[in-house]
């Protein structure tokens, strides 16, 4: 039998402003590789049929909601899934008009690559730099600028390596990508999606999708200082079974490094040293387990330890403050604003947080920042200080994602208003002051 | 009824998984060669996995009262199997509930009473019957599916047990409105999910917040397609409900699908329970070979003809498919926004 996919996962998400045919090109991606189902076909020609005189609307596919077809808009972040002989497929495709930042950093936050779309007859706009920052400050490491429509531009070559020169002007501001790939299609035709294009002799890159297919994609976890937020004390408290009676495991999911058995930790915020007696799966008991493993694992000492508290290695000590500095992306309608308490959810702790200081805002226009702005308002960008009612233990979200952000939540309403990314901490906890014994 | 197809499959029951192998096999990280050591690096299931373990402990770690939604279903095995790896060896730290149509597969409830047994879970079970007697859901004239009734039931079992959130196996490949679908889903006090309002989902940080009175639906398998919950039952030796495997049945043609002829009703002091599920005059019978590719109960589950009857089997035929699971779902047939209207009301 052969195998009925690859091993290796992709996790893209597709952005761009209203109409720039980001369902369209999902759909043609679906549609071209051969990854719909007869149904699937039908049910769009079906529509057709009925309201679109008689041109299957590839958009269809992911607009899922009544609300969206009606509109011909997309709504909320869509998650469709598939496959090609070489690698597996995980999309989201995020809407691009009034909750843009929200929708980006929602279907982004957790994807290797990012595919923004540019409409080559209108050529670069905010959104596209608004984009395109948003995922240089996820940490994003690939970076795909689909120029669509070409079509509608006669296949101009000049109008492609204008719309590339005014982008790579401005990529230098955002910094951090591995790779930026331009690719010239037609989402509605086809051209350059799955199949290369005939209209385009001047470009001799590779389509859509066999780029998505090869790029070479490396982890993006954090490998080599172990860190392990505990989600949940596993007590089984059997009175009829002694070894489990006893049993105290802490249960989470490794977010950075290895930890081996018998390795030194020091568990936070308390600064209590131990060793690890064992690492837990359920399957079977480990020498060492990695990021992102879940694992059960046992400390040497009776240590008083719960959700919310964090074990680490003894190299590279992670940030340990209750005042930290963040890049944060605002999401509610209601503005940022200093003295505005909030609830910080930061790995498996949750505290209240209250903002003292909005250093900068990010203008799209210029990507410049812009000091001392009164209030983020919903989709602005700006760095930020905050105090916290108990320390957090933290990395820098360039260094880790997962110990390096956080999600703001209003109380009361417990909406989510804000996602943040930490800055390097300035005091870091230190391994000495835990040298006493319990 | 043909040949019991999970005879094959059944290395799991009988001998209940230890709950806690402290000297077990070797570690995954040894797997290729015990002297060279892979990468540190996960596969695609084993990635899924602790996604799916990481948002239940989430969830134990969040909540008061939650409860686990579990039918039988393949979907649903899958969830204990990792609540199972999220747990042990403590108790799984939540109640199953399950919501009856009455129309049920025999098979599927056997399965399901047999596995949370092994598993020394509480399963709790409420039906539709009980809730339109309680006045809770009201059927249409003439209206013999019991699907969307069970979003009553469903909501009233939530506010019986005073339930903050329930974890379901649904999964955003299904159907083009739950891919949509956070996560954690928020439901407000009277269960609704409004998808123009969703909660943004970002890293791995869910917002769990709740107030009285509103719940949160969580979806560990969001991620997973059909085809890595059939891979994760092949990898897992998950024993599953016999109707997923081929075997022989009397079925009848409704709507362009063959749905299963149900029990004859033997008990004549009470009601048939399967009364709108059977075949009407002038709908053809037949004897097929069959299997069931999705479950829901017998008046939504079209069957579909195969001899897949071994979890690689069917692995090999999703492989080939042609159509969507749910293409085998009447109850998604209705209209385009069939899912998105029930969910919004409340459903799974």
């Amino acid at each position: 039998m052969p195998t009925p996919h690859p091993i290796e996962l992709l996790r893209f998400n597709t952005c761009g402003s209203v109409d720039d045919g980001k369902s369209t090109l999902i759909g043609r991606l679906l549609y071209d590789s051969k990854s719909l189902m007869e149904d699937q076909v039908e049910a769009l020609e079906k529509a057709a049929d009925l309201s679109g005189g008689g041109t299957v609307n590839l958009a269809n596919l992911t607009d899922g909601l009544r609300a969206e077809r009606e509109q011909g808009i997309t709504i909320d972040v869509a998650y469709r899934y598939f496959a090609t002989p070489r690698r597996k497929f995980i999309v989201a495709d995020t809407p691009g008009h009034v909750q843009y930042t929200r929708n980006m950093v929602t279907g982004a936050s957790t994807a290797n690559l990012s595919i923004v779309l540019v409409d080559a007859r209108q050529g670069v706009i905010e959104q596209t730099r608004r984009h395109a920052y948003i995922a240089a400050l996820l940490g994003i490491p690939h970076l795909v600028i689909a120029i669509n429509k070409m079509d509608l531009v006669e296949w101009k070559a000049e109008r492609f390596l204008e719309i590339r020169d005014e982008i790579e002007n401005f990529l230098p501001k955002l910094g951090g990508f591995r790779d930026v790939k331009f690719i010239p299609i037609s989402a509605l035709i086809g051209d350059n999606v799955v199949d290369a294009s005939t209209h385009t002799p001047w470009y001799e890159g590779p389509t859509l999708l066999s780029h998505l297919e090869t790029v070479h994609i490396a982890s993006d976890w954090n490998g080599t200082a172990f860190r392990f937020p505990v989600q949940w004390v596993n007590r089984p408290n059997n009175p009829t079974n002694a070894k489990l009676h006893d049993f105290r495991g802490l249960s989470g999911q490794i977010a950075g490094g290895i930890v081996r058995k018998g390795q030194e930790v020091l568990v936070l915020p308390v600064g209590i040293k131990s060793r690890i007696r064992d690492i837990h799966t359920h399957d079977s008991a480990l020498q060492e387990a990695f990021c992102p493993q879940s694992v059960t694992l046992c400390l040497e000492d009776d240590v008083d330890v719960s959700r919310g508290d964090m074990i680490v290695g003894l190299e590279d000590l992670p940030g340990l403050e209750s005042s930290v500095n963040a890049r944060v992306c605002w999401m509610n309608l209601k503005p940022l604003q200093t003295g505005k308490k909030y609830l910080l959810k930061h790995s498996t702790q949750t505290v209240q947080a209250v903002v003292t200081q909005i250093e900068n805002r990010i203008n799209f226009q210029t990507l410049e920042p812009e000091l001392n702005p009164a209030s983020l308002a919903v989709n602005d960008i700006g760095t930020i200080r905050l105090k916290t009612s108990k320390p957090l233990v933290y990395d820098a979200y360039a260094v880790n994602r997962l110990t390096g952000s956080f999600i703001l939540i209003e109380p009361g309403t417990h909406a989510t208003v804000g996602a943040g990314m930490l800055l390097p901490p300035v005091e870091r906890a230190r391994h000495d002051y835990g040298d006493f014994s319990i | 009824m043909g040949r019991q197809g999970s005879a094959r499959l059944t290395l799991n029951t009988g001998q209940p998984r230890q709950p806690f192998p402290l000297h077990g096999r070797p570690s995954i990280l040894f797997k290729s060669n015990s002297t060279t050591m892979t990468s540190y690096h996960l596969d695609h299931l084993e990635y899924l996995e602790t996604e799916a373990i990481h948002i239940m402990r989430e969830v134990a770690g969040e909540f008061e009262r939650p409860a686990l939604l579990f039918s039988g279903g393949k979907d649903s095995i899958c969830l204990l199997r990792l609540a199972e790896k999220a747990f042990r060896p403590s108790e799984i730290p939540m109640p199953f509930l399950n919501i009856e149509t009455g129309h049920e597969f025999p098979e599927l409830i056997e399965f399901r009473d047999r596995r949370a047994a092994q598993l020394g879970a509480k399963l709790i079970v409420r039906t539709v019957e009980d809730a339109i007697a309680r006045g809770l859901a009201h059927p249409a004239p003439g209206e013999t599916s019991r699907n969307k009734l069970q979003i009553p039931a469903l909501l009233g079992a939530i506010e019986e047990f005073r339930f903050d959130c329930a974890i379901g196996g649904a999964r955003r490949d299904e159907e083009k409105a739950r891919a949509k679908e956070r996560f954690f889903s928020f439901r407000d006090s009277f269960g609704q999910w409004d998808p123009k309002a969703q909660r943004p989902e970002i890293w791995n940080l869910y917002n769990a917040r709740v107030n009285p009175g509103e719940h949160m639906r969580v979806f560990p398998l969001s991620n997973w397609t059909e085809m890595d919950v059939w891979e994760y039952i092949r990898k897992e030796k998950l024993d599953v409900p016999s109707i997923y495997f081929s075997h022989s049945r009397q079925c009848f043609l409704r709507g362009g699908q063959w749905l299963p002829v149900p029990p004859p009703h033997v008990d004549g002091s009470r009601p048939d329970p399967y009364a709108g599920a059977r075949p009407k005059p002038g709908e053809q019978v037949r004897q097929l070979v069959v299997r069931v590719r999705t479950i829901a109960d017998m008046i939504s589950t079209g069957m579909i003809e195969s001899p897949a009857d071994s979890v690689e089997d069917i692995i090999a035929e999703v492989a080939a498919a042609r159509v969507t699971e749910r293409g085998t779902r009447a109850d998604d047939k209705a209209s385009e926004a069939a899912m998105e209207d029930r969910k919004k009301a409340g459903y799974f």
